[in-house]
């Protein structure tokens, strides 16, 4: 008969420790390391060229930019989103609240396609928003919509818990000396929820930076128009351009990752687990 | 100023009312406090009504209208063309890979995602930290650039390519290599729904297990896993819907040439590119359909989660 032992069984847990590294190893680190090999293995002189060609690099600006668009957009949006959640009733408030996440359930080409359909050239608001001169789809103010669908819950997942569990005594003190609804939410409110606004906006650009599925369906894959980061990626990989694809790809990671860490950073402290803001 | 503030509540045997400050006789700052604020929030102004009216706005333009539209254009041809643009070959394949694809990606992950949660919040081990940001590194990758990576690796000229073509096992271009796309990108799900709920839970109740003579398997079967199920299968949940429209990876992993085998999400493109709408409208509602059955699911994991933690760990009762 084995007898009980208090701690774990240092054979097993070794076990399911090496285990587990050996998957994390093979399946994250082992595909990292090739992309960034093969990426330097022309030599600097060649990722710095690759990186300049006016393509490449419009794509990469493009995509950086329209993702910084859609963060400065939804910083606004998905906050006010949430103080609305958190603070008001209205009808249909519980269908609203389920289908924040909706983004993240659907897949990206099923996303192009939605607002393709809607606001495509031939699609009812489409041919409105086209009569006013306003073009969407195949144009740039495609590519930010579609990036404000699926950017849309991290924000409004980061900062509606914060806000339900916000103590309300301070908004009062703040209405005893005189300081009308805005005000206060300026002063009051507003800084406490400037970390997980940051948090929530961090995720939305990093995951804007890699967006392709629903980028693809809405832009129309025009050079030095359309074309981000990913679809430049992907189109060197159909032209056999491997080494320009993989330039922009470690480039477009550094980004992502940059700003992951400088979140980081900022936060200083660890993320926590429970990414419900996924 | 705080005195004043505080001592009215002693006075009080429940919060201030209306009767009481319309009474005058608890008219104090903190009553004016708190019935400004409720004011502004039951909103008897214009602000309320105008701030849910923005947001029902942006809401509807960006998430509800697209979903409509899709429906309409889904249909437009009328039922039995959505009907059979469903039930082409095509189309009933392309589904098939995908659910197989999704069974064997989220069974692989969600054992190696609680695997690692126990490994990264029960064992104390250097280089953790590192471990657990690198966890969640999927997160931060294109698909494209996860398709790419995989390429180099397992493609013809790559570090491993090599190896597979000697022992015949072909990778990219085939399926095992779109298994393997799926499961890249669905890593840190479970193991990022698991680690907060184990770290809520507490080793009390295991280490009892442990002196009463459980081993470490009938540890975890009797009392680690019914504590974590439902942060579980909410990550399992995130996992399936992860896999189900995975695209990016899967067109450069696939290769793109004519007739290969598609998936559900490269049957959508594939339509748009050979210009049959109608199939990739048909398709597309399908799996949104497919979504939305596991949104539902995942929002009442989700507020069983959250109930959890409201609830807190160690001693409370697995539900």
């Amino acid at each position: 008969m084995s007898s009980p032992d208090v701690s774990a069984t240092p054979p097993s847990a070794l076990v399911l420790r090496g285990v587990s590294l050996a998957y994390l190893g093979v399946m994250v680190l082992l595909p990292l390391a090739a992309l960034l090999a093969q990426a330097a293995q022309p030599g600097l002189s060649a990722f710095i060229r690759a990186m300049v060609d006016p393509f490449a690099w419009h794509a990469l600006m493009l995509s950086v930019w329209t993702a910084a668009v859609m963060v400065a957009i939804n910083a606004v949006m998905g906050t006010l989103t949430a103080w609305v959640l958190v603070r008001y009733e209205f009808p249909g408030k519980w269908l609203v609240n389920a289908l924040i996440d909706l983004p993240f359930a659907v897949p990206t080409v099923v996303t192009g396609l939605m607002l393709v359909a809607l606001y495509g050239p031939t699609a009812t608001l489409g041919v409105v928003l086209g009569g006013l001169g306003i073009d969407v789809i195949y144009h740039q103010p495609g590519i930010i919509l579609a990036l404000l669908f699926v950017g849309y819950p991290f924000v409004v997942r980061s900062v509606q818990p914060v806000l339900m569990e916000m103590d309300r005594t301070e908004e009062e003190a703040a209405a005893t000396l005189g300081a009308g609804p805005f005000l206060t939410f300026i002063k009051v409110i507003l800084p406490t929820l400037r970390p997980s606004i940051l948090t929530g906006s961090t995720l939305a650009f990093s995951r804007a930076l890699g967006e392709f599925g629903s980028v693809v369906m809405v832009a129309g894959n025009r050079p030095l128009q359309t074309k981000t980061g990913p679809m430049y990626v992907f189109g060197e990989i159909e032209s056999a351009n491997f080494h320009g694809a993989l330039v922009v790809s470690v480039l477009l990671l550094a980004c992502s990752l940059g700003t992951l860490l400088v979140l980081n950073q900022f936060q200083g402290q660890s993320r926590q687990g429970g990414s419900h803001g996924r | 100023m705080v005195a004043e503030l505080k001592s009215p509540m002693t006075n009080q045997a429940s919060a201030p009312t209306v009767e009481d400050a319309a009474s005058g006789h608890a008219n104090t700052p903190r009553t004016i406090g708190v019935l400004a604020t409720r004011r502004a929030q039951a909103g008897r102004g214009w602000g309320r009504r105008a701030l849910i009216g923005i947001v029902l706005i942006w809401f509807g333009a960006l998430i509800l209208a697209p979903t409509v539209a899709l429906v309409r254009a889904a249909f437009a041809a009328g039922f039995s063309e959505f009907v059979a643009a469903l039930s082409s070959p095509e189309a009933v394949r392309s589904m098939g890979l995908t659910l197989g694809i999704t069974l064997a990606a989220t069974a692989v992950n969600t054992v190696f995602g609680v695997t690692f949660a126990v490994v990264l919040v029960r064992h104390r081990f250097w280089g953790r930290t590192l471990l657990d940001g690198l966890v969640d590194l999927p997160f931060a990758i294109s698909p494209v650039v996860a398709g790419l990576m995989l390429m180099v690796l397992y493609g013809p000229r790559g570090w491993l390519g090599g190896a597979l073509d000697a022992v015949n096992l072909p990778v990219v271009y085939h399926w095992p290599g779109m298994v393997l796309a799926t499961m890249f990108v669905t890593v840190p799900f479970v193991v990022r729904e698991v680690v907060p709920v184990l770290k809520e839970f507490g080793v009390d109740q295991e280490e009892v297990a442990y002196t009463l003579g459980a081993g470490g398997w009938t540890t975890f079967r009797r009392v680690t896993f019914p504590s974590i199920r439902w942060g579980l299968a909410y990550g399992i949940t995130l996992t399936v819907a992860r896999s189900l429209g995975e695209f990016g990876a899967l067109l450069v992993i696939s290769g793109n040439i004519l007739n290969r085998t598609q998936t559900a999400t490269l049957f959508v493109h594939d339509a748009i590119e050979s210009f049959q709408p109608q199939r990739a409208y048909a398709m597309s509602l399908a799996l949104a359909f497919l979504s939305f059955v596991l949104l539902v699911g995942m929002e009442s994991l989700r507020s069983r989660v959250e109930r959890r933690e409201r609830d807190g760990g160690t001693m409370s009762e697995s539900s």
